[in-house]
């Protein structure tokens, strides 16, 4: 342990009489006067900017996240692995045929596709969705409720839309991490003769749609952290999480859906639709999929829309 | 930095009205302060009285609905960002970073605040050892006592040398031993000149701290000064409260005479008490008891309080202290 160090300027000697109490005993031992004024004559300059702040507020994030690495991953893996694990692996094994070649044909793709073929994209997608209300909205839910620790980082010094877009960019890295965790296991994991027929032709396209879709979930989560009823958190599940995931293009092309032409237009207010869409056009361009203006019109247009909305009500959230 | 009057926090008029669904609430209704550079100014009131909604507007939290505040020199709406610079916040709740451990809690804090990756985690460490938290630096800052946190959340407000600093009830909560220690530290901090705003609902705490106090309640302030000068300003005078068995009949009190008692300057009879006041209480208590008994009043309790923040606050509100 340090020694004490000398406090500099005037008061430097206040409380010197009395001895620095039982230091090096553990617990609640008082603190050292001399100690405490020298907070005072030695602080810092400091010189905060918009861009020192957001770094550091970033930094926090890789912090909590390095810290909860092992609790994070296991979450990202475990939905995603079984999935493939029961539908392309146990499924084909047991003959339980699950095959939607048909849908998949009428738009002239190869006679049959396989159901992983399917499930790459869209495991990835419900993968990006399931991070950014995890990364975003529970933490903000908890921030906001009980002790309102959020009053914490509403006193950095940067205007508090800051701190909203700083959370909707950690919640995409966040969110983007989990679908590149997912990619290996959807593409590896399945039964013999089974294998997806994942092509990417264009890498850049397919980071954009990664990145656009990780940014389109924070933001959703924002605005969803910023207006949920913390006693009512069950409800993301059955009202938001499972409905936007059961009826987002997971576990069907949209292509497919046009036999029930009603829910093929009806989902379109499913932000989840675009995600598996535009990845399903990056990654299996064999199957039939949304046009790639519409994807992108529909990501950029609810990110802005959502982070917009987010911040709007985070703000107000946050100042009373 | 302080404003052309020398003054380190000012208000005017000051006000915030909450909108509700059952109409409007004001919480804080048209407050004027002034706190020098170097002071320590308390702002003292019960709970409810618009103690922590005044600190949330000078802390750029709470938008206020009227009037104009400025903390070292700069206007809390027009410039939050600069008053947040400046400040220091020490929250009534726990406001600390859960996912964080002790030292990260200092770490991330300086660095909010500009500080450079070593820069911090030197800082940390001299607040970590002026406060006694050492030792818990590895730990969750979960993991810590209600005293130890209480700590920590004023040893983060003061990673950057805040111009003031803010504590909103500070020793809520905390046993007295705990209580005791945190005085200790804020009077060291004040010795260095640090200026201070405190919120509490303690009397003891305002009388044992504070330059200037402010009474507060229901959003206004009743009277603002020294202990010593609000002590004198109310006439330094005792309280007697003496309750009875049964309602005290009408005109009682004044039949007792004790109005023209020399140094009384008020009686008041309201329900089942009387109550005096007075700067020569000797004789007054028994006086009480004889005028009950003589009109058929038993005397259920009775309280002597001596000039005391108490005795003001019941002076200028008429109503007993509810902390």
């Amino acid at each position: 342990m340090t020694t004490t160090t000398s406090p500099k300027g005037a008061g430097g000697e206040r409380g010197g009489g009395q001895p620095l109490r039982d230091r090096g005993v553990p617990g609640g031992r008082p603190p050292g006067p001399t100690q405490i004024a020298a907070l005072i004559a030695e602080a810092p300059e400091p010189r905060p900017t918009l861009i020192k702040t957001f770094n550091a507020m970033m930094a926090r994030e890789f912090r909590v996240l390095r810290r909860n690495a092992i609790a994070t991953f296991t979450r990202a893996v475990m939905q995603p692995l079984l999935f493939v694990f029961v539908f392309a692996y146990v499924f084909p094994k047991i003959g339980g045929g699950f095959n939607l070649g048909g849908g998949a044909a009428s738009s002239g793709a190869a006679g049959s596709i396989n159901f992983a073929t399917i499930l790459v994209p869209g495991l990835m997608a419900s993968m990006l969705l399931m991070q950014g209300i995890m990364a975003v909205t529970f933490p903000l839910v908890m921030e906001f409720s009980w002790q309102r620790t959020i009053e914490d980082r509403a006193l950095a010094p940067v205007p508090i839309r800051v701190l909203a877009i700083q959370k909707i960019v950690a919640g995409a890295v966040q969110s983007f991490i989990g679908a590149c965790i997912v990619f290996p296991i959807v593409l590896l994991v399945h039964a013999a003769g089974q294998a997806p027929h994942v092509h990417v032709t264009n890498w850049a396209l397919f980071a954009l749609i990664l990145v656009a879709a990780s940014l389109l979930t924070s933001s959703l989560g924002l605005l969803l952290g910023t207006i949920m009823d913390p006693r009512k958190m069950q409800m993301l599940f059955a009202v938001i999480l499972l409905p936007a995931t059961m009826l987002g293009c997971v576990y069907y092309p949209w292509s497919a859906l046009h036999h029930i032409r009603w829910l093929q237009i009806a989902v379109l207010i499913n932000p989840m639709v675009y995600m598996s869409e535009g990845l399903r056009a990056v990654l299996t361009p064999s199957l039939g999929h949304m046009p790639m203006w519409g994807v992108l019109l529909a990501l950029v247009g609810g990110t802005a829309v959502f982070s917009y909305l987010g911040t709007r009500t985070f703000t107000r959230r946050v100042l009373n | 930095m302080t404003d052309a009057a020398g003054l380190a926090i000012r208000t005017e008029d000051l006000r915030k009205t909450y909108k509700s669904s059952r109409g409007d609430v004001p919480a804080v209704r048209g407050i004027d302060l002034g706190v020098n550079s170097g002071q320590f100014f308390g702002l003292l009131g019960p709970n409810g009285a618009g103690k922590s909604t005044t600190i949330g507007m000078l802390t750029t939290l709470v938008l206020p609905t009227g009037g104009r505040a400025w903390v070292a020199a700069l206007d809390v709406v027009a410039d939050p960002v600069g008053v947040k610079r400046r400040i220091g916040v020490v929250t009534q709740n726990n406001t600390l970073d859960m996912q964080l451990t002790v030292a990260e809690n200092l770490e991330f804090r300086s660095r909010f605040f500009g500080l450079g990756l070593r820069e911090a985690a030197r800082r940390a460490t001299q607040l970590l050892e002026a406060f006694g938290l050492a030792d818990r630096r590895k730990a969750m800052s979960t993991d810590l006592s209600g005293g130890q946190a209480k700590r920590l959340l004023i040893a983060r407000a003061l990673v950057h040398r805040p111009d003031v600093l803010f504590l909103d009830e500070p020793t809520a909560g905390l046993d007295p031993q705990t209580r005791v220690n945190l005085w200790d530290i804020l009077r060291v901090l004040h010795g260095e000149g640090q200026t201070i705003l405190l919120t509490t609902h303690y009397m003891e705490e305002a009388e044992a701290l504070c330059e200037q106090v402010a009474v507060i309640d229901h959003g206004e302030v009743l009277a603002a000064g020294t202990v010593n000068e609000l002590k004198e300003g109310t006439g330094a005078e005792t309280v007697i409260t003496v309750r009875y068995e049964d309602t005290v009949p009408d005109g009682m009190a004044a039949r007792t005479g004790l109005a023209d008692r020399p140094g009384v300057s008020k009686v008041e009879a309201d329900g089942d008490y009387i109550r005096v006041f007075t700067r020569e209480p000797e004789g007054v208590l028994g006086e009480l008891v004889t005028v009950g008994s003589a009109a058929g009043l038993t005397v259920r309790d009775a309280t002597q309080l001596k000039p005391s923040l108490e005795t003001v606050f019941l002076n200028l509100t008429g109503r007993e202290y509810r902390e």
